[in-house]
């Protein structure tokens, strides 16, 4: 049974050079691409996805050095010029990319730019061209969409226009979409439309799709077919449900086991792969996974593993891959901690509790004199506490008003609105020396890790810094240092290298360090692992609950990664247009979602499960988020709701029309008129 | 529409106060009884006083009341008289098309070859193009104006020498009692070296700017995005990268025009062409101070005028910024 190939890549490797030595971004890489199928290729940053689906459709920068063979209908597309090349772009070829608020001319309305696509491949007039982007705008579900095409790019939202860009991939009836991390810099509601249109665009083309991604979640869902890729090399290959289910290269293993999953109902600790990918400048002599690699012994330094046939229709690039499953079963790979080494040491003290807070920004017009026309609630009495111990989560999407609620924490004075009371205390009434003194115990680690160390001060420093401010003597800060990095699981001998030395997972691990260097009472943490790679990410991920076993600190901990939240929180807070809709024990919330709002976006999370992913009821909300500028009267989300859809018209009117309160429903707190029940 | 006249209230009122500082300005820090003490014979002071009078520049009338009865001028279109007791209006006329000549020609050819040569050194980053606009652009930007002048000058002089005729005048607007088709010619070859001293400069500052805004337009998604529609590199170049990458230096050209027009003073001065910024020092020195407020008037007019095209060319060039 020999199918044909839409498009097939044949040992394809691609270099650049650098100052600091030739990056191999691509090594040896051969794939076979089928009609419409949906081929999902997963790898870290700087595993050379991007780089792959670049060469294939031959936008590489011009450094790029490129050697293999990549055929559609037998011509090699690599040899090709770039006036040749552009005849297969946008009409056999289309890509998608990652992210749509820069992707689209922000000087041409959409309609022309789709109308150019139409007018490079097809002997059209410009009218009709004009009215068939209207009519692929209303294929992806763009209201009203024949007026749509005279807006231009930033009169449409992030999601808005990612649909812009598949109608746009989907002009000309591709035979192969290029979809480069399609809702990466989406929330996730607006993520599960845009997948759900992206599948639809390969059914009304017939294209076959090639899903670019780093999130397993996303092709779990998605995928006919999975390739993994590690440091530019595609390591294991086959149809997803056998690879989730009996994954064969230890990289894959690990990866899929260290994601957190938003549908597990218990704790456990993450299987966490040691060590970061290596640089593509300088690749170990064999295998490129050998030194973070559980199952290594010599032989794997001897010779790059070649991808080859495995169990039928698979291939896996592994020189012990027969040996592998053995291994799995007898626990000697990544063997999962079953029960936690230490009970938490909590108790009921109430270490922060906020009640009925509210931030507003002004709302500014004019320009000469500027006035305040009224007031953005970025954060709209909201209350909640943490107790010692414990970790407390507030999620939302972007917008939400998460940040700025972690930023009123910080900031230790006089709310707007409400009241913020850390440790007993007020912060309305400290003084200027109570202030310092509280927020010694009151510590913040950001999101993103490349940004918020001094590339020019020794990590050591970086770390001694708070002490230095609390004025501890010098011996004192050097042996808390040490003692601080073998604690976050650094060695303390590279105390004096700086920043730019060390990956991001090891650069969190310094802020965290630094962070605790006060031993403060609560940690808040701002997206903590966001920023971060997957397979490192559940090693910063197990060090933060390590640490809060260790040394029984709370934690405030604010995502949008509900799977994340699954993970590490005991209590969630959810949160909608700067209120907080529901809350409660995040098992509760999780297993029973009582808000509308909680179960969609539960719902919009991939689950990395393929089985479970594919047959699962998913609610795709409609819309997106409202501006919090003009937000919807009454229940913030009414506009939104599936629940309220299917209620008579008088229960609609109450929801349009009154702003529901918080109530207790089955153990959480939720705020709706008409919420779920088990 | 109400915009657009919402906008120019605010221009008239910036040129009022900038004009009426200005005045001030120049009233105070200019004496132009200076220009007949000293002389001999001496003038007597009665009639430097009625001198003075009669061109509303007496330094023992109060000064707001010279300020007054200036603006009550300028309102009926009198811009006044100079120290001279010429008329500023007539010698206005005279010198603005002198400067008119020169600027936009010079202006023009400055930002259309800038542009050029930024785009191309952009799209050839690093290149023997690139590299060789870049230093001559920094060489050109760190020498003193009046010296590329003179250098051109003595350019100038080499080739009419080794040529045997007089190709490029050096000095002046055209030769005297010439007419028709040879005054044209004339008055051609005693504008290349001007106007060439202005381009350069211009061509140097404008395409270090239109290089670094087209690099950002090349790294941009977009252009990536229309490329992968089927655009070959150059025609995704010239549909979707030129606009947005000029589209940043609207305002710029727009504004450095404005200033330009009073501010080639030293050009005006080495090729001997009386326009506006030869006027300009030449009034500070013979502290006519009605010539002064006059210029400053018309900078200020200039400027505000810049940024209201300036204004309205950012917007039909961006839809981003249009209001609706």
């Amino acid at each position: 049974m020999k199918k044909t190939l839409v498009l097939q890549i044949k040992s394809l490797s691609v270099t650049f050079p650098s100052e600091s030595g030739t990056v191999n971004a691509v090594r040896n890489v051969s794939l076979d691409i089928f009609p419409g199928e949906v081929l999902g290729v997963v790898g870290e940053s700087g595993s050379g996805k991007s780089v792959l689906s670049l060469s294939t459709i031959g936008l590489l920068p011009n450094s790029a050095r490129v050697s293999g063979e990549i055929l559609l209908d037998g011509k090699n597309l690599l040899q090709l010029s770039d006036q040749e090349m552009s005849k297969h772009r946008g009409r056999d070829i289309a890509m998608v990319f990652q992210d749509p608020l820069s992707a689209l001319n922000p000087v041409q309305t959409i309609g022309h730019q789709i109308a150019e696509a139409l007018l490079i491949h097809q002997e059209i007039s410009y009218d009709d061209a004009l009215k068939r982007a209207g009519e692929l705008l209303d294929e992806m579900r763009i209201p009203r969409p024949f007026e749509r095409v005279k807006s231009y790019p930033h009169e449409f939202s992030g999601g808005m226009r990612q649909r812009v860009m598949i109608a746009l991939a989907i002009a000309n009836a591709p035979k192969i979409i290029l979809a480069d991390e399609p809702s990466t810099a989406l929330d996730v509601t607006v993520q599960a439309q845009v997948l759900e249109l992206l599948k639809r665009a390969s059914q009304l083309t017939g294209a076959a799709v090639v899903l670019v991604t780093h999130d397993m979640g996303v092709v779990a869902g998605l995928a006919d077919r999975i390739a993994i890729m590690y440091a530019g090399k595609i390591v294991e290959e086959g149809p997803i449900e056998k690879v989730f289910e009996n994954p064969a290269m230890p990289y894959t293993i690990g990866l899929i086991r260290s994601i957190p999953r938003v549908d597990e109902s218990e704790k456990r600790r993450l299987v966490s792969i040691a060590g970061s990918p290596p640089s593509p400048v300088a690749l170990p002599p064999g295998c490129a996974f050998a030194p973070r690699c559980p199952a290594y012994t010599e032989i794997c330094d001897s010779k790059v593993p070649d991808l080859e046939a495995f169990e039928g229709d698979r291939s896996v690039a592994c020189l012990r891959k027969d040996e592998i499953a053995g291994l799995v079963s007898a626990g000697r790979l990544y063997p999962t901690e079953v029960t936690k080494g230490h009970v938490k040491s909590t108790s009921d003290v109430k270490l922060l509790e906020v009640s009925n807070l509210s931030k507003s920004f002004p709302l500014l017009k004019g320009n000469v004199f500027r006035r305040r026309v009224g007031s953005v609630y970025a954060v709209d009495k909201i209350s909640f506490t943490l107790e010692q111990g414990k970790c407390l989560a507030i999620v939302g999407e972007s917008g939400c008003g998460k940040t700025t609620t972690l930023l009123e924490v910080m900031n230790l004075v006089a709310p707007e609105n409400g009241r913020i009371v850390v440790f007993g205390k007020n912060v309305s009434e400290l003084s200027k020396s109570e202030r310092l003194a509280i927020r010694k115990d009151l510590q913040i680690v950001f999101q993103d890790p490349f940004a918020s160390l001094d590339p020019r001060l020794p990590i050591g420093e970086a770390i001694m810094e708070p002490m230095e401010v609390f004025s501890v003597s010098k011996s004192e800060q050097l042996t808390r240092m040490q003692e601080l990095l073998e604690l976050v699981g650094l060695n303390p001998a590279h105390a004096n290298r700086f920043p730019s030395e060390f990956s991001g997972g090891q650069r969190q691990r310094i802020v965290i360090a630094r962070a605790l260097a006060l031993n403060p009472k609560i940690l808040i943490l701002d997206e903590p692992v966001s920023a971060l790679d997957v397979s490192v990410r559940a090693g910063v991920l197990n060090l933060l609950a390590e640490l809060q076993e260790k040394l029984g600190i709370s934690y405030l901990f604010v995502s949008h990664d509900l799977a994340v939240v699954q993970h590490v929180a005991d209590y969630v807070a959810v949160m909608y247009l700067g209120s907080i809709v529901e809350s409660g024990a995040v098992a509760q919330v999780f297993n029973s979602p009582h808000h509308p709002y909680t179960k969609a976006l539960l719902s919009a999370v991939p689950i990395p499960d393929p089985k479970v992913e594919k047959s699962r009821e998913r609610i795709i909300l409609e819309g997106e988020l409202p501006s919090p500028i003009n937000p919807p009267s009454g229940c913030r989300f009414h506009n939104r709701c599936f629940v309220t859809k299917a209620r008579s018209e008088t229960d609609q009117a109450k929801c349009a029309s009154e702003r529901p309160e918080l109530r207790i429903v089955e153990g959480a707190e939720v705020s709706c008129h008409f919420p779920l029940l088990k | 529409m109400g915009f657009i006249a919402k906008r120019f209230a605010n221009f008239l009122l910036l040129v009022i106060i900038a004009t009426t500082a200005g005045y001030l300005l120049a009233a105070s820090a200019l004496n132009p009884r200076e220009n007949f003490l000293g002389r001999n014979p001496p003038v007597p002071e009665n009639t430097i006083n009625s001198i003075l009078t009669q061109v509303n520049m007496n330094d023992q009338d109060p000064v707001l009341q010279r300020y007054g009865t200036w603006v009550g001028g300028v309102v009926k279109g009198d811009l006044g008289k100079t120290i001279f007791s010429e008329s500023v209006n007539e010698e206005f006329k005279n010198r603005i098309w002198v400067s008119f000549r020169l600027l936009i020609l010079g202006s023009i050819l400055g930002a259309v070859f800038g542009v050029l040569i930024g785009v191309i050194s952009a799209v050839r980053q690093y290149k023997f193009f690139d590299r060789t606009f870049g230093y001559s652009s920094y060489i050109i930007l760190s020498t003193p104006v009046f010296l590329i002048a003179i250098l051109l000058k003595f350019f100038a002089v080499f080739i009419n020498e080794k040529l045997g005729f007089t190709l490029f005048y050096t000095v002046g607007l055209n030769t005297p009692e010439i007419s028709g088709f040879e005054l044209f010619v004339n008055s051609l070859q005693h504008m290349i070296l001007p106007t060439l001293s202005l381009t350069l400069g211009g061509i140097a500052f404008y395409s270090r700017w239109q290089r670094n805004s087209m690099l950002d337009v090349l790294g941009s998604d977009h252009l990536r995005t229309a490329r992968a529609k089927g655009l070959t590199k150059r025609q995704a170049l010239f549909k979707h990268g030129l606009r947005v990458a000029v589209l940043p230096m609207a305002t710029f050209f727009a504004y450095s025009f404005g200033l330009l027009i009073a501010g080639a003073a030293f050009t005006e001065s080495i090729f001997g062409w009386y326009g506006m910024g030869e006027w300009f020092i030449r009034a500070v020195n013979t502290n006519d101070i009605n010539s002064v407020s006059a210029i400053v008037l018309f900078t200020a007019i200039l400027v505000l005028f810049a940024g209201f095209l300036a204004d309205v060319l950012t917007a039909a060039l961006d839809p981003r910024v249009r209001i609706r």
